[in-house]
């Protein structure tokens, strides 16, 4: 197994480009996270406290745009930031803008999706209180919220993850570029695709290692409840 | 509701988020952040010192372009983003005006994307040549062959009899362009178990023919950068037909106001310059010149 030990070589070695890598993802996920967050977590939220004609409908449109292939979202943001798009003018395409805007549209409906169907598992009682006291959508929403924190990590962690470990949007909107755009997964296709499996390999454990505490920390979040 | 003991979740949460937020802006996401791996210009930054070259996997996976490119950003300050996809994926990024200078392989379709007006100006830069890799053993007895057409029909018999491998580009990329022309010229169809069309780049698709034991044609810096990796050899080559130049262009900037017309016009300067050729053709690997510059100014 030489290959392993030189993925160790890379990684404790402080290899420069490995780790500038390894912290530009975590520089994109940040981003991408809080950015499907901000709006995602509310959308949930307020998915779960409507009342309406259609909800089930609407749910179920928010579980299938859940499961729309990286590479779909990449190519709809792609039409939309190319230069000759409408949204050409923001210079997104091939930077780091366009890799967060990408993985903040692929995970928002995860997040959404996320914090529905964790509300839900809530107490139902506490809705119908707040209803009862005639708590007005706004307080409502502000309270099922606060109610719902562990749902709110989960949903945090799970985009997060998601946004880490997905490859298709971060080659076709970024580009694949050195110093600028290439992530953890771009750098792992392409070396792969070299047949120099050293660095891949060293991506990879890097990557294995930061899905098992996210999925730990998430882990945790149920725990507590 | 019965009493519960937990512990507290919301400021972990409350944490989380500061944490988030906190730390995106220290991971500023401004264009202009020096790049870590550059070398500091020697010369005054450009207006727009970012340059989109969309290229061929061959000249960024030979190292040639890590090679080339700190010598450009020295002489100008320019700094190349390199996007390496096939030759027709290229020129469909020249024709969105999402690149502003290409540097590809197939005469053809560079003819009629300068005849489109998709392009400002282009030049020749420099040749090297397609070969067929494949096992050593050469189960298909290319070494025989005169041409490379007959090389090609000899692949399909093989293919069909034997079903020894060959794996195609299938990207129209300029390697698959070329592929598709000998094909053509055998008078052959290729189709069948044997025949895979990989739809990668073309290392990837060396990697995979070694793995198949199999065929591939390859462009020669490519296959020399990659050859250790495999037990494959050259079992055809020579064929003044495998001729395999490369020409850069600039995009026309009437396409769109935000092409970076300067930074690619300077790059295509700076590419036929003599300073630029010679770099070019100083670029080794393993003791072997991978491209010959062959810019003629007229």
């Amino acid at each position: 197994m030489g290959a392993l030990a030189e993925a160790w070589t890379l990684l404790l070695g402080g290899d420069r480009e490995t780790w500038w890598t390894i912290l530009n993802t975590l520089r994109f996920s940040l981003w991408s996270t809080a950015l499907s967050f901000l709006p995602g977590a509310p959308l949930g939220a307020a998915l779960y406290l409507g009342r309406f004609r259609g909800k089930r409908a609407a749910v179920s449109l928010l579980n299938a745009t859940m499961a729309v292939p990286t590479v779909v979202v990449g190519l709809f943001v792609y039409s939309m930031i190319s230069r000759s798009g409408p949204l050409g003018g923001l210079g997104l395409l091939y930077a780091p803008g366009g890799v967060v805007a990408g993985q903040a549209v692929l995970a928002l409906p995860l997040v959404a999706a996320m914090t529905f169907t964790g509300l839900q598992k809530l107490d139902p009682r506490y809705h119908e209180t707040l209803l009862a006291l005639g708590a007005g959508p706004a307080r409502r929403l502000a309270a099922i919220l606060r109610e719902g924190r562990f749902v709110l990590l989960q949903a945090l962690l799970g985009a997060f993850g998601r946004v880490t470990g997905e490859v298709g949007v971060s080659m076709m909107l970024g580009g694949n570029i050195r110093w600028y755009t290439r992530t953890m997964t771009t750098t792992i296709a392409l070396d792969a695709g070299k047949g120099e499996f050293e660095r891949a390999l060293s991506l990879g454990v890097a990557l294995l290692a930061i899905a098992l505490i996210v999925n730990f920390l998430s882990h945790m979040a149920v725990f507590d409840e | 509701m019965q009493l519960r003991m937990r512990r507290p979740v919301g400021p972990a949460l409350a944490a989380a988020l500061a944490l988030l937020l906190a730390a995106a802006p220290a991971f500023a996401l401004g264009g202009r952040e020096s790049r870590a791996g550059d070398p500091a210009a020697a010369v005054p930054t450009p207006a727009n010192p970012r340059l989109r070259l969309a290229t061929t996997t061959s000249t960024e996976n030979s190292g040639l372009l890590a090679f080339l490119h700190p010598e450009f950003t020295k002489d100008t300050g320019y700094i190349v983003d390199v996007v390496a996809v096939g030759t027709g994926a290229a020129l469909k990024l020249g024709e969105n005006a999402d690149a502003d200078a290409l540097l590809v392989h197939a005469r053809a379709l560079e003819d009629a994307f300068m005849a489109n007006g998709h392009g400002a100006e282009r030049r020749d830069v420099m040749y090297n040549d397609f070969i067929i890799i494949g096992p050593a053993a050469d189960p298909a007895g290319l070494k025989g062959a005169k041409d490379a057409v007959e090389a090609f029909k000899k692949l399909d018999a093989a293919g069909r009899e034997n079903g020894a491998a060959f794996v195609s580009r299938g990207d129209n990329s300029g390697t698959h362009v070329m592929e598709k022309d000998t094909w053509k010229k055998a008078g052959v169809a290729p189709a069948g178990a044997w025949y895979k069309e990989a739809g990668q780049g073309m290392e990837q698709v060396i990697i995979m023919a070694d793995g198949l034991a199999g065929y591939a044609l390859s462009d020669r810096a490519t296959w020399l950068a990659t050859k250790d990796k495999t037990e494959l050899a050259i079992v055809f080559e020579g064929d003044p037909a495998l001729f395999n130049p490369y020409g850069v262009i600039t995009v026309n900037p009437a396409k769109n106001p935000a092409i970076n017309a300067a930074g690619a016009k300077a790059y295509l300067d700076w590419l036929t310059s003599g300073r630029g050729q010679r770099l070019i053709g100083d670029y080794k690997m393993g003791g072997e010149t991978l491209f010959f510059p062959n810019y003629k100014p007229r």
